[in-house]
């Protein structure tokens, strides 16, 4: 058996029952878990930090430091205050954090939901109550992106604060303000 | 009581509640999560469902006295949590009574709303006062009764 270290995932679900679910099946097949309540604190965790002082109308994520290694994000779709679909967004536009797989989990079966997750970048897209099945279809997203990870890494040292800047005129997330998860 | 004697009874007191359309697949893969080093998720987990749940209820019907008019918005939004925990412990029929409850909303009936969470609460007693049961047993007949598999 390969001396990998483990795969770390964080987990965001403001339910306190399926973070207990889904932090036992991902235990169950060795991964290591992190389980936070929102996606703000999620940011946080990995390191990104809302600032809104970037312009009035769109808030831009500023990269502080990052030491933590997270290999896969699994999120809940609807949460109060950032939804899932945001925080996939956030993370897709992050330099530091857009080759993490992320997938989305719900309750509801929208098919419009599901494919603007996907277009988003998500790799997959569980239907909850989220089962053993489902979670034996992350590996190969994390052997992947383990893989990538080291070719990268070196072509984006040197790219870096070339592309920063470029990035942050790219960014712009049009206004949206949710009362509650509709698709 | 003779422990094979208690054992058939856990069994057949769960696949009543398999039959009566109380429970469903999701259960089963609940107590496949349970193993000797996490021999009570099943039951842990069934008792965050109830406090959730009577979290739940209350603010449910907090808002369903705030009337003129009900705002279908905020009980849709509470319902969405109420099914979503229902569904991660297979509460099957209680979830299609969520379901239902949502229907009402989205058709703005406040009737229907009304109706619809009182059969909740009655099917989610029902459920709950089976549940307790059925773990009482559980616990008295020994510990490799809930799990379907040891690993």
């Amino acid at each position: 058996m390969a001396l990998e270290t483990r795969f770390h995932v964080l987990a965001v679900d403001d339910s306190l029952i399926d973070r207990m679910l889904i932090e036992r099946l991902l235990k169950t097949s060795s991964f290591n878990v992190t389980t936070v309540d929102s996606a703000t604190k999620a940011l946080k965790f990995l390191g990104l930090v809302e600032d809104e002082l970037r312009t009035f109308e769109t808030s831009v994520a500023s990269e502080i430091h990052q030491d933590v290694d997270v290999n896969l994000i699994i999120t809940d779709y609807c949460m109060p205050g950032m939804t899932g679909y945001d925080l996939l967004r956030k993370i897709k536009e992050s330099k530091s954090l857009k080759n993490i797989p992320v997938v989305i989990m719900s309750s509801e079966n929208v098919p419009s939901r599901i494919n603007r997750c996907l277009e988003e970048g998500a790799e997959e897209f569980f239907l909850k109550p989220v089962q053993q099945a489902d979670v034996n279809k992350l590996k190969p997203h994390l052997m992947k992106s383990r893989n990538k990870g080291d070719q990268d890494q070196e072509q984006e040292q040197d790219q870096h604060f070339h592309n920063k800047r470029k990035d942050m005129e790219a960014i712009s997330s049009p206004n949206k303000t949710r009362l509650k998860c509709s698709s | 009581m003779d422990r094979n004697q208690s054992r058939r009874q856990v069994a057949a007191m769960k696949q009543s509640l398999f039959d009566q359309g109380l429970l469903d697949e999701q259960f089963i893969q609940l107590e496949e999560l349970q193993d000797d080093a996490n021999p009570n998720f099943v039951e842990e987990i069934v008792t965050l469902h109830y406090r959730d749940s009577s979290r739940l209820i209350t603010s449910i019907e907090q808002a369903l006295k705030e009337r003129n008019p009900l705002d279908f918005n905020k009980l849709d939004t509470l319902m969405h949590q109420f099914k979503g925990s229902s569904s991660s412990i297979g509460a099957k029929k209680v979830k299609a009574e969520c379901n239902l409850f949502r229907e009402y909303c989205r058709a703005g009936s406040a009737e229907g709303c009304m109706r619809s969470f009182q059969q909740l609460k009655r099917e989610y007693a029902a459920l709950r006062k089976k549940l307790e049961a059925y773990f009482q047993l559980a616990r008295q007949a020994g510990p490799q009764e809930t799990a379907c598999r040891s690993k």
